[in-house]
């Protein structure tokens, strides 16, 4: 579904990442673990098609083909959805009337009816349920005076509202305690479907524990320097990344 | 232009007096020597600096004269202001054409209150016009020493104590025919105690010549009283309004303007408040969005005259294109207005490199205890939140629309009527070039 090919990024001529290789399959879901700095949050970034980045080499392909030359909101539109580390607090737009926004126009590039008003209801009705989301929430400006916690939950109902088919999740865990971490992680897992995957940015194995990943990888100072499975995780929560700050010195 | 407005004056000095009385005349012509004495104030003038009239001058533009034949050439009807009208409400409604009062396409009203045309009052009420006309414009600068002088027509609304209207007034001034017009319009306003009342109005050209009105408001508010005016300043391209509106409050009355700028050339307002009685408040909501060669000039004043008055202000700007905004915000606290609540914030987005915005905070402050706050801001879209919304899928144009209605939401949120804020909203959208209609 997603390939990434000795992809370079960076910023002011600063270079951030440099020679990322990552395929990710269908039904597959990918950790990404790593320190901070390390360019977690840029690979997320440059994927969805932030324009800050300049991509000095390699490529990004999804199913198939290069999207490097697609503009953000193209990108939503084929199923690329990334659930950002920082959501960002807009006032006077509610969360409801955003969702709608973002559900028709991508409706719309792809050539479908949109959705009516009852349609929509009852699937936000549904995702609220799912995420043990109060009815309050969609009237509210979105994100504004939102928790850190609020916050992320919005993420994952609008990616739950959206249904992409590649979810980049960017620490979507910090800030949750454990019973809103159950909650995101039953949202994502709801989700989770052989036509689909994840790619899950975390610090924490916490998070883990409750969305199983097929493969882990570490990123560090721009490249992946190690991937395994799930028990890479589990190293990594024991004996942190130290030993991989040495190995690669 | 100096010139063939005076000569109008002194021409039509004695039709003033025969139409109301001496003791106005005695305003009009105190207001003209001063008008002839200083002239149109240039660059030069601190208050006009970045706001020149000169551009707006160069036009020959015809006078409209109160005494002059009405000219029904080209009656305008209903149907032609129809879509100016914010129809959904149901509101008396008080038409002006080229300054004159049309009765044809009012609906004003005398049961319990009085809502209708000054031009009616001068005489009829006489005994409420004078002791207020020309009260709080009296020290004001030459072009509302020029309205003083001129103007004989406008909205004129009287509520006697303790009366609400049973519904919102719409004041409509219309400019028409194929000469350039300049014309004075004038209001006053007088709230009873306790009374309360809510003002939508619009100054609007009907022609693509120029046209440029000159309007001077007068309101006197009783103690308790309400007031709820929205300014709707939406013109065409070839339009200027220069408006100066001067609100009195007694004791714990409250007032709330809007002013929705979104086009016409030149806009230049004056909102002025005396708080003069303590427990007054005064709250004052703006909106420009401008692009084009637009200039839109905001000039603020609010005097605290007595203790425990509150002032909050809100002003919001967009600019694209080559326009040129002007914000300027005076609050003078005096020295026996302890316990001042003032606050006042200017915030605009710059969205082109060639707009550009004046904004001035200026606080006089003579009294030690009370509180007072002012911001200003000027920036570009947030490039973070752009993305953010980008990446859900929206266009670059409806996401860029929407955190611009975004950044507007605090000017336009405390409009009541939820068809005006559609309105409004759809009025934004067409300035942005977006269907709003799907997100708000
Ligand atoms: N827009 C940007 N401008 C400048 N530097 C950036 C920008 N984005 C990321 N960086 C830098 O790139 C590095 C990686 O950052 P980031 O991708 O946020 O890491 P992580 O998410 O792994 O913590 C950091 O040194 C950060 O300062
Ligand atoms: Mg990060």
């Amino acid at each position: 579904m997603l390939e990434i090919v000795n992809l370079h990024a960076s910023v002011d001529g600063q270079p951030i990442l440099k020679g990322i290789n990552l395929r990710i399959g269908a039904g597959e879901v990918h950790a990404i673990m790593g320190p901070n700095g390390s360019g977690k949050s840029t690979l997320s970034n440059v994927i969805a098609g932030r324009e800050d980045y300049e991509i000095t080499e390699g490529d990004i392909r999804f199913h198939g083909e290069s999207i490097l030359e697609l503009a953000p909101e193209e990108r939503a539109h084929l199923g690329v959805f990334l659930s950002f580390q920082y959501p960002v607090e807009i006032p006077g737009v509610t969360v409801s009337n955003f969702i709608k926004t973002a559900i028709n126009e991508s409706k719309k590039a792809r050539g479908e009816e949109p959705l009516d008003a009852s349609s929509m209801l009852k699937k936000m009705r549904e995702k609220m349920d799912l995420l043990e989301m109060d009815k309050g929430f969609l009237s509210r400006s979105l994100n504004e005076g939102f928790s850190g916690g609020e916050k992320k939950r919005n993420e994952i109902f609008q990616m739950a509202m959206l249904e992409p088919t590649l979810a980049i999740l960017d620490e979507t865990d910090s800030g949750l305690d454990i019973d809103a971490l159950r909650i995101v992680a039953n949202g994502v897992n709801a989700l989770r479907s052989p036509q689909n995957a994840f790619m899950v940015i975390t610090h924490y194995q916490r998070l883990l524990d409750h969305i199983v990943p097929d493969y882990v990888h570490v990123l560090f100072k721009g490249k992946i320097v190690k991937s395994g499975d799930k028990s890479l995780a589990l190293d990594l929560e024991e004996r942190g990344y130290d030993w991989i700050k040495k190995e690669q010195e | 232009m100096k010139e063939r407005l005076a000569a109008s004056y002194w021409l039509h000095e004695s039709h003033y007096t025969a139409l109301s009385s001496p003791t106005v005349t005695e305003r009009r012509r105190a207001a003209m020597e001063r008008f002839e004495a200083e002239g149109f104030p240039t660059v030069r003038h601190e208050d006009w600096k970045y706001t020149p009239l000169k551009k707006i001058l160069k036009e020959d533009y015809a006078l409209s004269s109160p005494f002059s034949a009405q000219d029904d050439a080209e009656p305008i009807e209903f149907k032609d202001i129809k879509r100016y009208l914010v129809n959904d409400i149901d509101c008396y409604r008080v038409v002006f054409i080229n300054g004159r009062y049309s009765a044809w396409l009012s609906e004003t009203t005398h049961q319990g209150f009085d809502v209708c045309t000054l031009g009616s009052a001068w005489k009829k009420y006489k005994d409420q016009v004078e002791p207020h006309f020309g009260r709080l414009t009296e020290t004001l600068g030459a072009t509302v020493q020029l309205n003083t002088a001129l103007a004989w027509d406008g909205l004129y609304v009287r509520v006697p104590d303790h009366v609400t209207l049973d519904k919102p007034i719409q004041a409509l001034y219309f400019t028409t025919g194929d000469q350039p017009m300049f014309t004075q319009t004038r209001s006053l306003i007088l709230l009873g105690e306790g009374a309360k009342a809510e003002i939508i109005e619009r100054h609007q050209s009907l022609t693509s010549s120029a046209s440029w009105t000159n309007a001077v408001d007068e309101v006197f508010m009783g103690a308790q009283s309400h007031l709820h005016w929205v300014k709707l300043q939406h013109d065409e391209a070839s339009a200027a309004l220069t408006q100066h509106s001067v609100i009195e409050q007694k004791r714990d009355s409250h007032a709330t303007v809007h002013t929705i700028s979104t086009d016409g050339k030149f806009l230049r307002n004056n909102l002025d408040f005396k708080l003069t009685e303590p427990g007054a408040e005064s709250r004052m909501f703006g909106l420009s969005l401008a692009d084009g060669q637009q200039l839109v000039d905001h000039h603020t004043r609010v005097d605290h005259l007595a203790p425990h008055c509150t002032s909050r202000e809100n002003y919001k700007g967009i600019f694209d294109g080559q326009s040129n905004g002007v914000f300027n915000g005076q609050i003078h606290v005096h020295v026996d207005a302890q316990k001042t609540l003032a606050f006042q914030e200017n915030d605009n987005l710059i969205l082109s490199e060639k707009a550009s915005i004046d904004t001035k905070p200026q606080l006089e402050i003579f009294a030690d205890d009370v509180k007072c706050s002012h911001g200003c801001t000027v920036g570009q879209l947030d490039e973070d939140a752009l993305f953010y919304l980008r990446a859900r899928g929206i266009q670059r144009k409806e996401a860029q629309a929407l955190l611009m209605l975004a950044f507007a939401h605090d000017a336009v949120a405390d409009i009541q009527h939820p068809s005006l804020q559609a309105k409004l909203h759809r009025l934004i959208g067409n300035k942005l070039g977006v269907d709003m209609s799907a997100v708000v």
